[in-house]
């Protein structure tokens, strides 16, 4: 029998008994849809991470002070004097397909405004941050060389902090704040970029110049990290080998205990990314149970079909049905029950997802992987639990299956 | 003489059940040629049942030599047996066994179907074969909308639509009445005697028996007897006796 008479033939099987077609690809809707929300919420938190990631700026590499060792007792990272702005200057000098770099020295601290104050990040940066970051100032501006090298008391204002300091929306620069009790004056307000869904919150900042954080607040003369992009087209693993070898000769390290850490993009983003991979297929595989679970009853009820059927078995078998065509029949009856089980379980999935998206607010992401292994599992389950019946089937005795009653 | 349709060659068939060692045929040798209609009698245990699956193709013989139409089929895989029942045999079982909630129409292109004739040959030859059987009005209807009578033609349809060399039916009127039974059996008759078909039927009723030309009974896994029918049955002269009678009853009462 051709294979479009078969497929009729079980779609007939089917529909004759609809109540129990629906109940058993119920297994199936169930774990399919599972499977398709799972997911789509790994995928959707590793597509936003990504995304924070890449909102850091591209082509970036960071460069931290690492941990030192005194004897037995290793401190740290970030915890060395070791990193200079002259490295800074060193790695721009020689390292190449350098775009831009910024060296940085954070501290936390309390801002002090004329009516309030408010505890945030301090950013001692270069200029160059800016454009590293792709950063847009919604007042003002940033600060340039010229703040930078005299160490002015100058300051850039992340949203929330110009939000909690002089109101929402308000545009404060030339206006006076305090930073451990030194006078600085606003000179820009920074666009806003929004909660990350990982990580502090990116407007939550205020940015002035790295040397004034060394010489007016801090009183030092390393740096704790740097942070540059590449040129477009300069491979990031290059640009970290250089600056490794480099900063290796300036501190005089022999060996691998090195003093400072470079990481690029890629390696931060996988760091991230490696984790809601393991988590998503960690919920994909117990929403796979459920797909199991679900094949166990289509081959429940294939198993009850057959033995129903045995008198129609018997009776195609003497109109000439060999074998193989009988086992086709079964087959193709269970994979076609797996399979719309697996349509509406993908339909389901693509809802709830979105659901879980809009009520939780969870970001979701269904992929077109998860919708090939959704289908691709319903057929599989369709054929690997439904080749016992059909086989069952189609090894019956003709004399017997027509005597059957 | 031509050569015959059915050629057999001490036929033995053994069942193993269990320990036990059941012989269903011991050693059956039978010619039947184009155009008989052959019955086959016996108590239940004769062994006609399963020399009927043999010639059905049903089943293989322990040992012995089957040929039909002159192809020796007593050794054949059981998928190319599948083949041999498609093409060859017709047959006409005592519950109809028609597929339910399917046309009559669809039951009779089951064959076709295994066949792998195209769609529109196989209506064509089915709506041929149907209305061949005078069932050409009720295409549509399902077996559960038949009587039993149509149900046995659209089974004798669905039989003849591969048009195969022979035709076998096992007790093909054990579930009909007396009057429908005459009918069923009058349709078997003219098939033999218009077409020129050949008729294997098994029935264990002797009455039923004589509207074939030729008995052959068995007993205990053997021939016992092999004769022609001395005096046939003619079911339509029956029949037309029997509406006659049923009119003169219905008009005294």
């Amino acid at each position: 029998m051709s294979l479009g008479m078969t497929l009729l033939v079980a779609l007939r099987a089917l529909r004759r008994n609809a109540m129990r077609t629906v109940l058993t690809a119920l297994g199936m809707i169930i774990g399919v849809s599972a499977v398709i929300v799972m997911v789509a919420i790994g995928n959707g938190a590793r597509s936003s991470i990504e995304a924070n990631i890449r909102a850091v700026g591209s082509n970036v590499v960071n460069v931290n002070a690492g941990s030192f060792g005194m004897g037995p007792v290793r401190m740290g990272a970030g915890n060395t004097t070791s990193l200079t702005p002259e490295d800074a200057a060193a790695i721009r000098e020689e390292v190449p397909g350098i775009r831009y770099l910024s060296p940085g020295v954070n501290l936390r601290t309390q801002i002090v405004s004329e009516a309030t104050n408010w505890g945030t990040q301090v950013q001692g940066a270069g200029p160059d941050l800016a454009q590293i970051r792709s950063w847009s100032t919604e007042f003002g501006s940033f600060f340039g060389e010229q703040e930078t090298r005299t160490a002015a008391k100058v300051a850039v204002l992340g949203a929330v902090v110009r939000d909690e300091l002089f109101g929402p929306g308000a545009d404060p620069t030339g206006a006076m704040i305090r930073i451990r009790n030194q006078p600085f004056r606003v000179i820009g307000v920074l666009t806003r970029k929004g909660q990350a869904a990982m990580g502090p919150d990116q407007d939550d900042t205020v940015v002035i110049p790295y040397t004034t954080a060394q010489r007016k607040l801090l009183g030092i003369t390393h740096i704790q990290s740097i942070m540059l992009s590449a040129e477009d087209g300069v491979p990031l693993d290059r640009v970290s080998t250089s600056i490794t070898n480099l900063l290796r000769i300036r501190h005089n390290i022999i060996g691998d205990q090195d003093d400072f850490m470079v990481r690029t993009q890629d390696e931060m983003t996988s760091l991230f990314t490696s984790t809601t991979d393991t988590m998503t297929w960690l919920l994909a595989g117990i929403a796979a149970v459920s797909l199991v679970v679900g094949g166990i009853g289509i081959m429940n009820i294939m198993l009850v079909s057959v033995t129903e059927r045995t008198r129609e078995i018997g009776l195609r078998l003497s109109l000439g049905a060999r074998d193989v065509d009988v086992l086709l029949q079964f087959l193709v009856e269970a994979v076609v029950l797996s399979l719309v089980g697996g349509t509406i379980g993908l339909a389901l999935g693509f809802g709830a997802s979105y659901g879980v998206g809009r009520v939780v607010g969870w970001p979701t992401l269904v992929s077109s992987d998860a919708i090939l292994l959704a289908f691709g599992f319903s057929a599989a389950i369709g054929v690997f639990f439904g080749f016992y019946p059909a086989r069952k089937a189609a090894r019956l005795d003709p004399i017997e299956a027509l005597r059957y009653e | 003489m031509a050569q015959p349709v059915i050629a057999v060659r001490d036929l033995t068939k053994v069942y193993h059940l269990g320990e036990v060692d059941v012989h269903a045929l011991r050693g059956v040798s039978l010619d039947i040629h184009p155009g008989e209609f052959v019955a086959l009698t016996g108590a239940s245990g004769s062994g006609k049942s399963t020399f009927m699956h043999l010639l059905g193709c049903l089943d293989k013989p322990t040992s012995g030599d089957y040929h039909l139409k002159g192809r020796d089929v007593s050794k054949l895989s059981s998928r190319t047996l599948a083949e041999v029942r498609n093409r060859e045999i017709g047959f006409v079982f005592q519950g109809f066994n028609l597929l339910s909630r399917t046309t009559a129409l669809e039951n009779v292109e089951v064959p076709l179907l295994y066949a792998r004739v195209r769609a529109r040959e196989r209506h064509a030859r089915a709506r041929e074969a149907l209305d061949a059987i005078g069932l050409g009005e009720r295409l549509d209807h399902h077996p559960n909308q038949l009587s039993g009578g149509q149900q046995q033609r659209v089974a004798i349809a669905r039989a003849l639509v591969n048009r195969p060399s022979l035709l076998l039916a096992d007790e093909p009127t054990g579930n009909l009445d007396s009057r429908t039974s005459i009918e069923v059996m009058g349709i078997f008759q003219q098939l033999n005697a218009e077409r020129g078909i050949t008729i294997v039927l098994v029935t264990h009723e002797h009455d039923i028996a004589e509207y074939a030309t030729r008995i052959v009974s068995f007993r205990d896994g053997r021939v016992r007897s092999d004769r022609p029918v001395p005096v046939r049955r003619e079911a339509s002269a029956e029949l037309v006796t029997l509406v006659e009678q049923m009119a003169r009853e219905e008009l005294s009462a």
